[in-house]
């Protein structure tokens, strides 16, 4: 049920208290200085991979990558089982039904991009049916775009409607609502936008299709960890964030861990609460994973290539 | 099981070694103190001890200056601007070279956090250096003059102890003065790193002189015959007494005093940056910081909102090893400052103000003092009146613009202030009221070479850092 | 049939200007002044300590509105007090011969000299924030600005010897940037300092923007120097009190001026030589961001 916002919604979005840029960039900049090491290090690394959405979203997709793929969600590195699941796989809605085959049983969730993903310029008819497809192929979690035209152009109450029918669509399954926050450019835009998501019903709000540059960043993610905590505070209601885009690194992923601890709150150190969206950062998690536990420096060559 | 929770991550004190013993440093050379007093410098994190230095007496001092003034005359006000800027340049370079080392050095001797070494007083240094060692050869342009006023008596405070050196020593050198500098009794061991450095910069012999010591050796610094200018960082009491001992000569002063910063915030402030603008204010260096935004000025319409977030965020600030990579607050930096600090806290409560502090544990040696807020606190209050200088915080309210000028105008100091607010109508109006020397707007605590700093009223005069820092060294 | 008899001539009476009126010294004294060459020209009011504290009031009172104007209306004030001067050259050439023992070529030259003074600074006004301020280059995404204001009251002490131009050369330059003065006039020859008062009053002048006291400078300057109200002290007139008075104006730190042996008022280009002292620095900081 989406919440009841009283007046108008523009007004009610542009009360939302101001972002200053500069102060929030050098906020992001000051927490990405923690320093994680040893016992932090080897916590944030298993965090981070139980909160990895390992994706795939290429028009070359086949079922054959898509089966390796969930393969290393499931086992992430087959030579040491110690190492957790991801979170989820996330794919377009025709590999669906190949991903929930491979992934039947394991425990690791199944993510489909949906309404006319990455741009979503298609009609709300094609919207939903694109919904209604992904979770009947047997999708867990359904990640939706924004009409970024609309929310640009003022219609908030469009795009806040339109969130609120893919919900509805959803059924049991989870709502991540891409705000795709390079298009949005301003972080007054990023809250406000948040802000409308979550009214409307998101499970989530995630920063980005992958698609535009800029994707996440660590003050994008910053603004909208506050509104997931303030929205808390506001509701009772707790919900997700999602930086995806550009998170390659351990050192990137760990900034992010820092900046959900500082900000939210160990409450969304879960990967209920939090995810990573990215393909080729697992590796590199591995990779750092093997070295805290040999001491000895890895290569890629260690890793499967999926 | 713990999630994720921060392990120890300190920086190695391995890169700094630390004699056990430190003469003065004169005439380009480190020589022993006529005088046999010494002061030991300690760790205030620690109580231990980092190092004996000398404490200058009226001889040594006289040393220094004679050594400084044949240095002006012979050497350096002779030099080509162009080439005393080289020298201030290699300075520079040399800083970012041994940055890491000196910062390690402060936090040592200092007690504040590895981070703010790291991330600000150093690089502040050697860019303050480089600022004006370019001015050094283009002084015909700055309208303030060409001529130098001779040798400069400075002695600096123990909250930036190589950041005011910096400030002190580059505009004096690039005007072509030459300098005897005094430390801060607890802090001097920085000032003769620097000396080392003067040494590897190939300095002219006694362009740079340090002379270690307490207030005695200030005294007879700031008061020697010898000295055409005295320039001082520290409190207004002591700035007091350095203007009276000067009134009546031909020297020229500049002071830079205490302050009791008001910052205030509208209720359309961004009101998460100013969560965080409210706590570097008043938690960046300990609250060290004669700059401080001591006062908060909240917006009554707004208080409520802004108070439990700012305590959450509080919360969060780490306090332990100023060596550590994530500590926030490091140690006070002495134990005479730290029963300054209980003594005026301690006041606040006396006085009917409300407390609050997060719960965090203090490391059992070393000096201590937990972020404090101190609420239902009025102007009349001691805590919004006398400069605490450590990490209190005194909270007010006001109703409307008009009011908020007035209480923060209503101090004897006028150094920094703060404004928030998302209107920049308003916050140009407030700004323009505002009788302080920075004022501050959607941010605080940020510095720069090339931006004049110092206050108004008792909070001292002249101005560091720019064009403007040029005015005291140029007659 | 009766001889009409003579006229007797309605004699000045030499009052304070204190806060836009023309009070007498509370304390209901005076002084006699007389010429350079000994000769008994008027009373002048011998002011007290209490007429210090009324002034001083009268400048704080006056000082938001004065340093609030925009610097183009002080401008075109201070050029309306050179208009009001040369109004009454003659009376000035005739008090400055008088006190300072010039001939009467010499009186009307110091007198054009203290006129052209006032235009000088009048334009002044509205140039000195383009010069003394600016914008900061600063390593980071910042708008910074330095920009001079006016320090506040500050306390004049008018040079001996010069009673016309030197008195105009040390208050015009205080002024023009917003600052409110109270200066204590020449003790020995005060009544150009009251002539002039009589100009300012008669210009757009706002009342207590300009406070002229005249009486024992060792009377007058201590309280001067001591009042912690007063921001900042110009000794130009202190001669052998200059010190003593340092040190006062040490207990509040306020801004001195100290008395220069190069005070000769003839330049007619000082510069700001006396602006700049009595002048605060602000500098402001705004992030720049979307």
């Amino acid at each position: 049920m989406p919440d009841t916002i009283p007046g108008s919604l523009r007004a009610y979005l542009h009360g939302l208290p101001g972002v200053d840029e500069v102060g929030v960039q050098r906020r992001a900049a000051g927490l990405a200085t923690r320093s994680i090491k040893t016992t932090a290090k080897r916590q944030a690394i298993d965090l981070a991979i139980r909160m990895v959405d390992l994706t795939t979203l290429e028009g070359a997709d086949t079922p054959g990558k898509v089966r390796a793929l969930a393969a290393k969600a499931v086992r992430p590195d087959p030579a040491d089982p110690s190492v957790p699941s991801v979170a989820a796989l996330c794919v377009y809605p025709d590999m669906i039904s190949t991903a929930a085959r491979a992934l039947a049983g394991t425990g690791v969730g199944l993510a489909s991009v949906a309404t006319g993903f990455p741009a979503g310029r298609t009609s709300l008819e094609v919207k939903l049916s694109d919904t209604a497809t992904a979770v009947e192929a047997g999708a867990s979690e359904i990640d939706m775009v924004i009409d970024r035209g609309a929310f640009l152009a003022g219609d908030y109450a469009k795009v806040f409607d339109e969130i609120v029918a893919v919900k509805e669509q959803c059924g049991e399954a989870h709502l991540k609502v891409i705000l795709e926050t390079g298009e949005l450019v301003t972080y007054d835009n990023v809250r406000r936008a948040s802000w409308l998501a979550l009214h409307a019903g998101a499970d989530f709000i995630k920063t980005s299709t992958g698609k535009v540059t800029p994707a996440a960043t660590l003050p994008v993610t910053l603004v909208m960890l506050e509104a997931v905590r303030d929205y808390q505070a506001a509701t009772g209601r707790q919900a997700g964030v999602k930086p995806a885009g550009g998170i390659r690194t351990t050192k990137d992923a760990i900034r992010y861990l820092v900046l959900v601890k500082e900000i939210a709150g160990d409450d969304w150190l879960d990967p209920a609460w939090f995810r990573l969206g990215a393909s080729t950062l697992l590796n590199d998690l591995l990779m750092q994973r093997t070295k805290l536990g040999t001491g000895q420096y890895s290569g890629p060559d260690y890793y499967t290539i999926d | 099981m713990e999630i994720f929770e921060y392990a120890p991550a300190p920086e190695s004190r391995a890169i700094v070694s630390i004699r056990p013993s430190y003469d003065l440093f004169i005439d380009g050379e480190f020589v022993a103190a006529e005088s046999d007093r010494r002061i030991v410098s300690v760790n205030p994190a620690d109580e231990e001890p980092l190092s004996e230095v000398a404490a200058a007496g009226d001889a040594d001092v006289d040393r220094a200056f004679a050594a400084a003034r044949r240095a002006f005359e012979r050497v350096w006000s002779p030099l080509p601007g162009a080439e005393r800027g080289k020298y201030l340049f290699r300075i520079a370079r040399i800083i970012q070279e041994r940055a890491r080392e000196l910062a390690v050095l402060e936090s040592l001797d200092n007690g504040k956090p590895i981070k703010e070494t790291r991330d600000v007083d150093l690089p502040l240094v050697a860019q303050h250096f480089f600022y004006y060692a370019g001015w050094a050869d283009k002084l015909a342009h700055t309208g303030l003059g060409t001529r130098p006023l001779g040798v400069a008596a400075q002695v600096i405070p123990w909250n930036f102890p190589l950041l005011m050196l910096a400030w002190k020593v580059a505009p004096a050198l690039a005007a072509g003065n030459t300098v005897v500098l005094k430390p801060a009794e607890t802090t001097p061991l920085t000032a003769l790193a620097f000396a080392e450095i003067c040494q590897e910069a190939g300095l002219p012999p006694g362009v740079v002189n340090i002379v270690t010591g307490a207030g005695d050796t200030g005294r007879a610094v700031v008061s020697h015959p010898e000295a055409d200018k005295v320039a001082f960082t520290g409190s207004t009491e002591v700035g007091r007494q350095i203007a009276r001992a000067v009134a009546g000569t031909r020297k020229r002063l500049t002071l830079e005093l205490g302050g009791k910063g008001a910052n205030i915030v509208y209720d359309d402030a961004a009101v998460d940056q100013a969560v965080e603008g409210i706590v570097s204010g008043i938690f960046f260096n300990q609250g060290h910081v004669c700059c401080a935004g001591s006062r908060l000025l909240v917006q009554e319409s707004i208080a409520e909102e802004l108070l439990p977030r700012l305590r959450a965020r509080i919360e969060l600030l780490r306090l332990g090893d100023p060596l550590d990579k994530n500590t926030d607050i490091g140690a006070i930096n002495s134990a005479a400052q730290l029963a300054r600090i209980r003594e005026l806290a301690a006041a606040g409560e006396a006085e009917g103000a409300t407390g609050w502090s997060p719960a965090c544990p203090l490391p059992e040696r070393g000096y201590w003092f937990r972020p404090t807020v101190f609420t239902g606190v009025t102007q009349a209050h001691r805590i919004a009146r006398e400069e605490i200088f450590g990490p209190v915080l005194s909270v007010l309210t006001f109703r409307t613009p008009e009011e908020a000028v007035a209480k923060a105008n209503n101090t004897p100091y006028g150094l920094s202030a703060g404004v928030w607010t998302e209107k920049g109508s308003l916050m140009l109006w407030t700004a323009s009221r505002l009788r302080a020397g920075v004022v501050w707007s959607n941010t605080f605590n940020v510095f720069d070479p090339a931006s004049p700093f110092g206050g108004y009223k008792e909070s001292g005069y002249g101005r560091e850092g720019g064009l403007l820092g040029l005015e005291a060294y140029l007659g | 049939m009766a001889e009409t008899p003579p006229r007797i001539a309605v004699r000045r009476t030499y009052k304070l200007y204190v806060g836009g009126a023309f009070p007498r010294s509370e304390s209901g004294r005076s002084y006699p002044v007389t010429s350079a060459d000994g000769s008994h020209l008027a009373n002048a009011a011998l002011a007290s300590r209490k007429d210090v504290r009324d002034a001083v009031v009268a400048a704080r009172k006056a000082f938001p509105g004065w340093s609030g104007r925009t610097a183009y209306n002080r401008g075109q004030i201070l050029y309306r007090v050179a208009e009001m001067m040369e109004g009454r050259r003659e009376q000035f050439a005739a008090e400055v011969a008088a006190a300072d023992g010039v001939s009467a070529a010499r009186a009307q030259e110091l007198v054009s000299a203290a006129v052209d003074r006032w235009v000088y600074y009048a334009g002044w006004a509205d140039k000195i924030s383009q010069v003394v301020g600016g914008a900061n280059p600063v390593a980071g995404p910042f708008f910074n600005l330095s920009e001079p204001e006016p320090t506040g009251v500050v306390g004049v002490l008018a040079p001996g010897g010069s009673s016309l131009l030197g008195l105009v050369s040390v208050l015009a330059p205080v002024i023009t940037s917003g600052n409110t003065a109270v200066l204590v006039a020449d003790e020995r020859a005060p009544l150009p300092a009251v002539t002039l008062a009589e100009a300012l009053a008669t210009s757009d002048l706002p009342g207590g923007v300009a406070n002229i006291l005249t009486g024992r400078l060792a009377e007058l300057a201590p309280p001067l120097a001591g009042h912690a109200d007063v921001n900042a002290l110009d000794l130009a007139g202190a001669g052998g009190l200059a010190a003593e008075l340092e040190e006062l104006a040490a207990t509040t730190l306020k801004r001195v001026l100290r008395p220069g042996p190069e005070d000769d008022w003839a330049d007619a280009d000082p510069g700001l030589a006396r602006v700049r002292p009595f002048l605060e620095i602000k500098t402001v900081w705004h992030p720049i961001g979307r």
